[in-house]
């Protein structure tokens, strides 16, 4: 406890209309420390830290910077003081190199050459990887995040704040990032990363303070507790920390990918000669680098990213079962008659030659009209549409999820209506049965929300997931493709979210999981495809996997050849 | 590292959660009022009359005779159409500012054929010719920017203002053309006599018509943006157009098909110009409302019952203004300033809406009330 205290903040309350962010919190941040500060999404952590950058200004309490009060009323204040922020989302600009983002809005004549020799001579101290040529829309997300480190570094900052640096890193990345805060910690400088990551908490840091709905719940050295007490601390009961991994009931192929080649707009191969099949009742885990080809990946699937080479086969799960019109046009059943697909209760083949389109339809409600095996349809360059309109009920919950999985200014019910409201009368829409569908998803997945009239955007992060994962759940999909289904969420909500692709994948559900904790992956997948720069470089089983291997094959092909 | 210290500042700005619609219209009022006290005193000490005379002025602009409230509605229903018009657009992020070119091809359709088809066709038939050619032509103006941006994804804002000048152009052409007498330059009362072509008055109020018109297509517009399929997609969209490629809209479709609506809808107005009321075919027959629309939108938040509140805001401040600057001897421009200032002070009251503003003493005392 003699380090010398950088920051020390005294009592502070800040409020948003009614809602206390932050109450009566009193927090110390010493040098040659690293301090992680803990609490679950919507705890206060970010707000509070905000208000040390000069984003938000507190209601009531003092604000000390080595021993004297403050007023950081402004980012520039508060760099003035020596206090840098790295943002979740980076505040650079692409086309810009690493040197010119790094003393862009900076005061004075910009010397370009003093500047990159200075960047090196940061970069050398504490082990930074950046080019400081290098245009940024050629970084991968662990450099670009090194180049606003790297920038608050340059700006003179010696107390800095991470939030959640890690969500968007491979495990080798991490500790690349570690490293490098270490060295950082050495040469005195007072660093505090937000997190909820426990491993990660317990690898890096010294010192945990736990925040929880706004309140300072307490502090202690990170040698002298552990993952268990410290998520207690957060979540404020105890909670089971283990994820339940229940073996695939009969599985059978379900998605086959075949050779799958894909060139974005931009002309570069995002996947190469991809393949593998994801069978039903599986949790299908996809690990990689951010940007390895996964979001392409999904997106070729669901029908939104043309495909260059390459098969997407989908087996329809119809075998012995009767055909409807419900999701088959007259036209579809008629051309499926004709190429043999059906047979009769007695294993006789269907034909409906000669028959007029009244005597066919009666003939498929009674139910007397079977599929002979499996459809097995190509799903390859079709829209969205036309997927749906096969009868295919494919779920995919991107990784973006307010702006392409749901429309934030939107309330509920508009939002279950994107999947459904072409259905219901001609012309208008019927906005009853997605108001009871969106009322059944706050009721079964106790989503925290005013109502079904809310916009979606006022809703948590932990909240949206539920809405956009129950929307695609109620869809009763075949295949279920979630991207970071659990980025930024709380523990609770995680869980939550575990529990129901679980539960679909009891019901014979494929479901295709992109994580990037492969702690979870680990936990959750029964087969994990690991991509490395749009190539597999391998799929291996979820049970006994090892961390390291995989990480491995994240960054090189051949990965597993490497790690022997 | 300098380490002063500094004093509180002055006032904060926070983003408001949502403030209660009471709230937020007794801001607009309150708005409203100061304009109208800063407009007194401007008009008071420049002219040094009585400030509730100024006001009297404004009043009885709209309101001292029933033609002028007949004229009153006739410009809110004119208005209001090529609002209506413009918003299915604005829903979809789609920047129409061409509303002035669709309407004078539509009036220059419906000019064409009140003038070549009066020989050729009965009464009805000319007007039936004038409905349709109207909102096919200012379909085809408003569609040319949508297909270039579906196609080649051009700027739809700069697009449909430079298809403004083209159609001025084209209308300047055919004044030419039809013009009567010969060398005057313009066309002049078009069937004067024969009144070929002209809409019919309902209980002999010739702007009635209109006003019905219009009234019926506000219902239908508020039914179509929000209860019709067509509007959720437009509305989709608009938001974002991932979000709609992802649940399968077809995103240039719905582009397309809105703004064939959006063109359809100015042409229609312009045959309610020409054709209802004026008779004529000049250039500034739109009177500048195919941009005043784009305001008349964005203040009733693209709602179509909201528009007819704005619409009424803005033409009868813009008549009280006109009739203050002439009673008072003083120019046009004198009304300008005074519509001006109120529409500075109704769309600056939007910042307060949204926004809201604390003072160093007043937020800690606020602060401690919410405990």
């Amino acid at each position: 406890m003699d380090k010398a205290i950088a920051v020390e903040m005294r009592h502070i309350t800040k409020r948003f209309g009614s809602v206390a962010a932050n109450n009566d919190v009193s927090l110390t941040i010493r040098r040659h420390e690293i301090l992680a500060l803990l609490g679950e999404n919507g705890s206060g952590k970010t707000t509070l830290m905000n208000m040390l950058s000069g984003i938000y200004f507190p209601d009531e309490g003092e604000i000390l910077v080595n021993g004297k009060p403050v007023v950081i009323a402004s980012p520039r204040d508060a760099f003035n003081l020596g206090i840098g922020m790295i943002h979740q989302h980076f505040k650079l600009v692409d086309v810009l190199t690493a040197a010119e983002n790094i003393i862009l809005g900076l005061e004075g004549r910009k010397d370009l050459k003093a500047a990159t020799a200075r960047i090196a001579e940061i970069c050398n101290t504490y082990g930074f990887e950046v080019d400081p040529t290098q245009k940024i829309y050629d970084m991968s997300v662990s450099q670009k995040q090194m180049v606003e480190i790297v920038k608050v570094l340059y700006r003179g900052a010696d107390i800095l704040i991470l939030d959640e640096p890690t969500a968007v890193l491979t495990p080798q990345e991490t500790e690349k990032l570690f490293a490098v805060l270490r060295n950082m910690r050495e040469d005195g400088k007072a660093i505090v990363i937000i997190t909820h990551k426990m491993h990660e908490v317990e690898a890096l840091s010294d010192r945990v303070a736990v925040l929880r709905q706004g309140a300072y719940i307490g502090e202690m050295m990170t040698k002298d507790t552990n993952a268990q007490e410290m998520t207690n601390m957060m979540v404020g009961h105890a909670v089971a920390l283990n994820i339940v991994r229940p073996e695939p009931k009969d599985p059978s192929p379900r998605l086959e990918i075949k050779n799958l080649s894909v060139r974005s707009d931009d002309g570069i191969l995002k996947l190469d000669d991809v393949s593998f099949t994801v069978n039903s009742g599986e949790i299908f885990g996809i690990a990689g680098i951010a940007g390895s080809g996964q979001k392409e990946l999904l997106e070729a699937i669901s029908g939104l990213q043309p495909i260059e080479k390459g098969d997407i086969i989908f087996h329809n799960p119809k075998k012995d079962k009767p055909v409807t019109f419900f999701h088959k046009s007259m036209k579809r059943v008629r051309e499926l008659a004709k190429e043999g697909m059906f047979h009769d209760k007695q294993g006789k083949p269907v034909s409906f030659d000669g028959m007029s389109m009244g005597e066919i339809r009666k003939r498929v409600e009674s139910g007397d009209v079977l599929f002979r095996e499996d459809e097995i349809m190509d799903l390859r360059n079709k829209t969205p549409l036309e997927i749906r309109s096969l009868g295919i009920h494919l779920s995919f919950v991107p990784e973006d999820r307010l702006g392409m999985g749901l429309v934030g200014n939107m309330d509920m019910t508009d939002n279950m209506m994107l999947r459904s409201y072409r259905k219901g009368p001609q012309g208008f829409l019927d906005r009853k049965r997605p108001r009871d569908l969106a009322e059944q998803i706050i009721r079964e997945l106790e989503v925290v929300t005013p109502g079904t009239s809310t916009p979606v955007r006022k809703l948590s992060g932990g909240n949206v997931q539920k809405v956009l994962v129950g929307r695609e759940i109620a869809y009763t999909p075949k295949v279920l493709m979630a991207a970071y289904p659990v980025r930024g969420l709380d523990i609770n909500s995680s869980y939550t979210i575990y529990n129901l692709l679980n539960k679909q994948k009891e019901n014979g559900v494929a479901v295709i999981y992109v994580g990037e904790d492969l702690d979870v992956l680990l936990e959750l997948a029964d087969r994990i495809l690991v991509l490395c720069g749009g190539k597999v470089s391998g799929i291996v089983p979820g049970r006994g996997a090892d961390k390291r291997k995989i990480g491995m094959m994240m960054t090189h092909m051949g990965g597993q050849t490497d790690a022997e | 590292m300098r380490n002063e210290t500094k004093r509180e500042p002055l006032f904060h700005i926070t983003k408001r959660s949502v403030l209660p619609w009471y709230k937020a219209w007794g801001i607009r009022g309150g708005a409203i009022v100061l304009a109208l006290i800063v407009c007194a005193l401007i008009t008071t000490l420049m002219t040094h009359q009585n400030p509730f005379e100024v006001f009297a002025t404004i009043f009885k602009a709209s309101f001292s005779t029933q033609r002028r409230t007949w004229v009153l509605f006739q410009n809110i229903a004119m208005l209001l159409s090529v609002s209506l018009a413009v918003v299915p657009a604005f829903r979809m992020r789609f920047w129409n500012l061409g509303a002035e070119g669709q309407m004078l091809v539509g009036g220059l359709a419906t000019a064409a054929c009140m003038i070549c088809l009066r020989d050729v066709f009965p009464n009805w038939l000319v007007i039936v010719c004038m409905v349709i050619s109207s909102i096919v032509a200012g379909a085809v103006w408003g569609v040319i920017p949508a297909l270039f941006k579906a196609k080649w994804n051009t700027n739809e804002t700069l697009f449909t203002l430079m298809m403004n000048y083209v159609a001025i152009q084209l209308v300047s052409y055919f004044i030419i053309v039809w013009e009567v007498p010969k060398g005057a330059g313009k066309i002049g009362i078009i069937n004067q006599s024969s009144q070929i072509g002209w809409l019919p008055s309902i209980g002999g109020q010739k702007y009635l018509l209109n006003i019905i018109i219009v009234a019926l297509l506000t219902v239908v517009m508020y039914i179509y943006l929000n209860y019709s399929k067509h509007g959720y997609e437009i509305s989709v969209v608009g938001e974002s157009e991932r979000t709609a490629k992802y649940v399968g809209i077809e995103v240039n479709k719905v582009i397309i098909r809105t703004m064939i609506l959006s063109g359809a809808l100015c042409g229609l107005t312009g045959l309610l110009l020409v054709g209802g009321t004026d008779h004529t075919l000049t250039t500034s027959i739109t009177g500048g409302r195919g941009f005043t629309a784009v305001m008349v939108a964005w203040l009733a938040k693209f709602n179509p019952i909201w528009m007819i509140a704005t619409s009424f805001l803005l033409v009868f401040l813009e008549r009280g203004a006109g009739d203050i600057s002439t009673n008072f001897g003083l120019n046009q421009s004198f009304s300008d300033i005074l519509s001006g200032i109120i529409l500075f002070f109704i769309i600056g009251s939007e910042f307060f809406i949204n926004y809201r503003v604390s003072f160093r003493h007043a937020s800690k005392q606020e602060g401690k009330a919410h405990v």
